[in-house]
């Protein structure tokens, strides 16, 4: 029996481990400059994915919704739609509305591509922002496909045309934190290759105090940049566990753009990858300050490896988040008892065995398509020693009496979620002292000596 | 280019400007990013605290896990309220129907957690597929022997109001089946008060000292069994605006039971709320009007001195508040004179046009009076009336920080009791220690401000 079984024992639901598809499409809108994220459905998604975003990163996070009513539904939510955009325009003065579907306007049919056709036809002569759709109906995948197919959106029907060729390289990374955005940005910059990074929400969901209130925050990658991606040397997208066709594969489809696919830069060999990859599209050798941030994680990994070698992990979140926890807990001698994801169908498994192969003591148990409920009754007889993953399992550390190393979304009962650093070889020590300062945290707590030196 | 829509205006009104009738109540505008969620956010609001019940949201995902354990409705005993149960509705049940993994669910369920009720919340979706919710929950309710309750809760369906009645009606049913024999004739039902932060058993404790039996709380650390024998009681004391008043007034309808309305904000409301009830009891307790003097007295003994200390820093400041539903603006508005604080914008999600024109009546001239405002707005007339501190929920609180402005987290999710005499307190606390931080004077808007009087001050 293939150890990547999908949940098939129960029929509920219980502390799901995913959320629904729109919220993904809504966040990487929202990384687009100028973006305001639209929701097409009631007006009820709007407000609960703004009230969950703004609980990880603290800032403002208007969301748009075409607020339907019972008449709407019935009728079709077109003319909501369209007047919608329209109040967006006036208020918001956006660059881009990027419109999501929902599961209300998915079942009643709505024809979003053609209610936009009509739109540009009507109030073409307003000047009219970019209109990107989406159909993200909450019913069909998670929070990631609704991530990627967003991205995969932005990149069809931005990126129209082949742009000269430039000493440039996309960078599509899927969902992580604004620090980590940020940290891509930098390695690149320090490679001397400019990037697109898209969306890049690393400004737009970790902005600035300010003189005034912005209606859309400044930062968010350029539609300029977008329409260029076509005239990059390649693009590396992260995530092993992608659809089939993606931004990346789109781009390299039509304009014949390379695509590197490689998992998440967690850990040592993950981030390697990533640097020689950028070292062959740019052509220069990286640069020493990451040599020295690799020997010392490397130093590091040596100096702690006593506190966490052999502790036994519970990993959970999306299905690349916990393909790239793999790959890094692997490397510090931490076995991985179970590694689950909300996510069915996504290749977790090979995923992990790629990530682990040589260097992981054991193959963990995978489960696609878990709930909380599930992973607490497996975890329970897996006696874990450490959680890692976001929020949501803190009941089940607290029950457990385990650390949970917060990492992913959402963070929404610790400050700085959105500077969470795991990317590179420097969030890799970061994640790193992180994990080691929470199992000497636990052992100190547990132990009655009170040890002031550890 | 404006802030305010055309098609908004008439939703926000000035005091003193003229009769007030502000539009209130209808639907949200498209596209204006409304600070307002659907009938289902109304509608599990207000059950979610029932403890010993099972919610299911019968849906896709995102309803039930985004409503999972995010609020501070505490719970005495079972926590069963804690966990977020849903059908997860994939697309083959959205082709073929849902009802045979709603059943199914239910079933696992009910066996895993024992539950003394379910309540099957209906979301958009199922409105559109057309399961038979109802049937389901008759057919499970009869082979678990326990109540299964449909909340017809379809969020497109009207507004948050329309998801408090489905609410009501589902609790509705629940009621009369329990045994009132042991129900004292000096006894209330606590209505639209949901615990948050252990705020019901300040109130609770207050009753206690009344001599007043509570039968049940609806819907704050609520029990099934509790809600079953609520027709016992001799007074529903209904807080909130429309949460539960449906409840209420078909509790009087077929059980004749009478109402008040209440509060438990603020110094003057909480302290009215008592003395309604004593006044009620009166002929059946003489000596209660005594005691609830004494209990007030007692407490106000504690609370005013300390109360007076904040005041000296809080003088003149301004406070802007965005909130639910307006009864808690109403106790607010009169809250913050006791801190010497002056209110000059206040507004709500779902205010009816009675709670506008007392908005008007008790705020100064010149206070902003807003319905289902949004984020422009609320960040237009902050900058405006240079607002110091936003009372509001956690929607609210990233556009006060943005601006430079203190805040005060007065919904669901807040973790501090601001109920009764010591919420009062606990208030005027977290007021305080916003306003009184250093950090504002480092935030650009108030820093260039600060630079630009130090340089006028030197020209002159």
């Amino acid at each position: 029996m293939s150890k990547a079984a999908t949940k098939p024992n129960f029929v509920s639901t219980t502390n799901a481990c995913k959320l629904c598809t729109p919220l993904g499409a809504s966040l990487a809108f929202r990384g687009v400059e100028g973006g305001v994220p639209f929701l097409h459905g009631s007006q009820g998604c709007a407000t609960y994915m703004r009230r969950y975003v703004i609980s990880h990163f603290r800032e403002p996070v208007d969301i748009a919704s075409s607020a339907l009513g019972e008449k709407n539904a019935i009728y079709g939510g077109g003319p909501n739609l369209k007047k919608g955009i329209l109040n967006v325009m006036k208020k918001y003065e956006p660059g881009l509305v990027g419109v999501a579907t929902t599961c209300l306007t998915e079942t009643i049919g709505d024809d979003v591509p053609r209610y936009l056709a009509e739109f540009r036809e009507e109030f073409g002569d307003l000047g009219l922002p970019e209109l990107v759709n989406v159909s993200t109906p909450s019913y069909s995948g998670t929070h990631m496909d609704g991530w990627h197919g967003a991205v995969r959106a932005l990149v069809e029907q931005l990126c129209t045309a082949k742009a000269p060729d430039a000493r440039r390289v996309n960078i599509l990374p899927g969902l992580v934190s604004c620090e980590d955005v940020r940290h891509l940005s930098g390695i690149c910059r320090d490679f001397g290759i400019e990037a697109t990074i898209l969306p890049d929400i690393s400004e737009t969901l970790d902005g600035p105090a300010l003189e005034d209130y912005v209606k859309i925050p400044s930062g968010g990658t350029p539609v300029r940049a977008i329409k260029e991606m076509s005239g990059a040397r390649g693009t590396i997208e992260f995530g092993r566990c992608l659809p089939k066709h993606t931004g990346g594969t789109s781009l390299e489809d039509r304009f014949g753009v390379p695509n590197h696919r490689m998992g998440l830069p967690m850990g040592l060999r993950e981030s390697d990858v990533f640097f020689e990859t950028l070292e062959a599209l740019s052509g220069s050798p990286r640069p020493r300050c990451y040599e020295l941030e690799r020997g010392r994680l490397i130093d590091a990994y040596v100096d702690g490896h006593k506190y966490v070698s052999g502790k036994r992990a519970v990993i959970y979140g999306e299905e690349d988040l916990v393909a790239g926890l793999s790959a890094f807990l692997a490397e510090i001698g931490v076995d991985v008892v179970l590694a689950g994801t909300g996510a069915r169908n996504k290749g977790l498994e090979a995923a992990i065995a790629q990530v682990t192969d040589g260097v992981a003591r054991m193959a963990p148990e995978v489960r696609e398509g878990v709930d909380f409920h599930d992973i607490a009754a497996e975890a329970e007889s897996l006696r874990p020693d450490l959680l890692v993953g976001h929020s949501k399992g803190y009941r089940y550390a607290k029950a457990w009496g385990v650390p949970l190393i917060r990492v992913g979304f959402p963070v929404h009962d610790r400050f700085g979620g959105q500077r969470i650093a795991t990317l590179g070889y420097k969030g890799a020590l970061s994640l790193y002292d992180r994990i080691v300062n929470a199992v000497i945290e636990k052992a100190q707590a547990d132990c009655s000596v009170g040890y002031g030196y550890i | 280019m404006s802030t305010i829509l055309e098609e908004r205006k008439d939703q926000i009104h000035l005091s003193g400007q003229g009769a007030i009738d502000i539009a209130c109540n209808r639907e949200s505008l498209a596209g204006a990013v409304s600070q307002r969620a659907c009938v289902f956010c109304g509608s599990r609001v207000v059950l979610y605290p029932i403890a010993d019940a099972l919610h299911l949201v019968h849906g896709p995902i995102g309803c039930a896990v985004y409503t999972w354990d995010i609020r501070g409705a505490l719970s005495s005993g079972p926590e069963l309220h804690r966990l977020s149960f849903s059908t997860d509705l994939q697309e083959t049940d959205v082709i073929f129907g849902g009802e045979k993994k709603l059943e199914a669910a239910l079933d696992e369920l009910i066996d895993r957690h024992s539950p003394k009720a379910a309540f099957v919340y209906s979301t958009c979706i199922v409105g559109i597929i057309g399961d038979d919710v109802e049937a389901v929950c008759r057919k499970m309710s009869e082979k678990k022997g326990i109540p299964v309750l449909p909340v017809q809760s379809e969020g497109f369906k009207g507004s948050k109001r329309e998801g408090y009645l489905a609410a009501c009606k589902a609790m509705f049913r629940l009621i009369g089946g329990g045994d009132t024999s042991d129900v004292s004739p000096v006894s209330v039902n606590i209505f639209g008060d949901f615990n948050l932060a252990g705020e019901i058993w300040i109130v609770r404790e207050y009753f206690r000292k009344m001599g007043v039996q509570v039968v049940a709380n609806v819907t704050g650390d609520g029990r099934v069994r509790d809600i079953a024998r609520c027709h016992g009681a001799a007074l529903n004391l209904v807080q909130c605006s429309g949460a539960t008043l449906d409840l209420a007034r078909m509790m009087e309808d077929k059980y004749d039971i009478p109402y008040e309305r209440v509060s438990y904000l603020g110094i003057e409301d909480m302290a009215d709320s008592l003395y309604k009830v004593a006044d009620f009891f009166k002929d059946r307790d003489p000596g209660i009007v005594e005691r609830t003097q004494a209990l007030v007295r007692e407490e106000l003994e504690a609370l005013m001195p300390e109360l007076a200390r904040m005041r000296r820093d809080l003088e003149g400041r301004k406070v802007a508040m965005y909130v639910g539903g307006s009864f808690k603006a109403f106790s607010l508005v009169k809250a913050f004179r006791h801190l010497g604080m002056q209110v000059v914008l206040v507004g709500s999600q779902t205010g009816t046009k009675e709670d506008y024109a007392e908005l008007e009546q008790i705020t100064d001239p010149g206070t902003v009076i807003i319905d289902d405002a949004n984020p422009l707005e609320l960040s237009h007339f902050i900058k405006e009336k240079d607002v110091d501190v936003f009372v509001g929920g956690v929607k609210e609180r990233p556009i006060a920080f943005k601006l430079g402005v203190g805040f005060c987290d007065h919904n669901h999710e807040r973790k501090e009791a601001l109920e009764g005499f010591e919420g009062m307190l606990n208030f005027a606390r977290e007021i305080h220690r916003s306003v009184m931080s250093p950090v504002w004077q480092f935030v650009p808007r108030r820093a260039n401000r600060a630079g630009r009087n130090r340089k006028e001050a030197v020209n002159e």
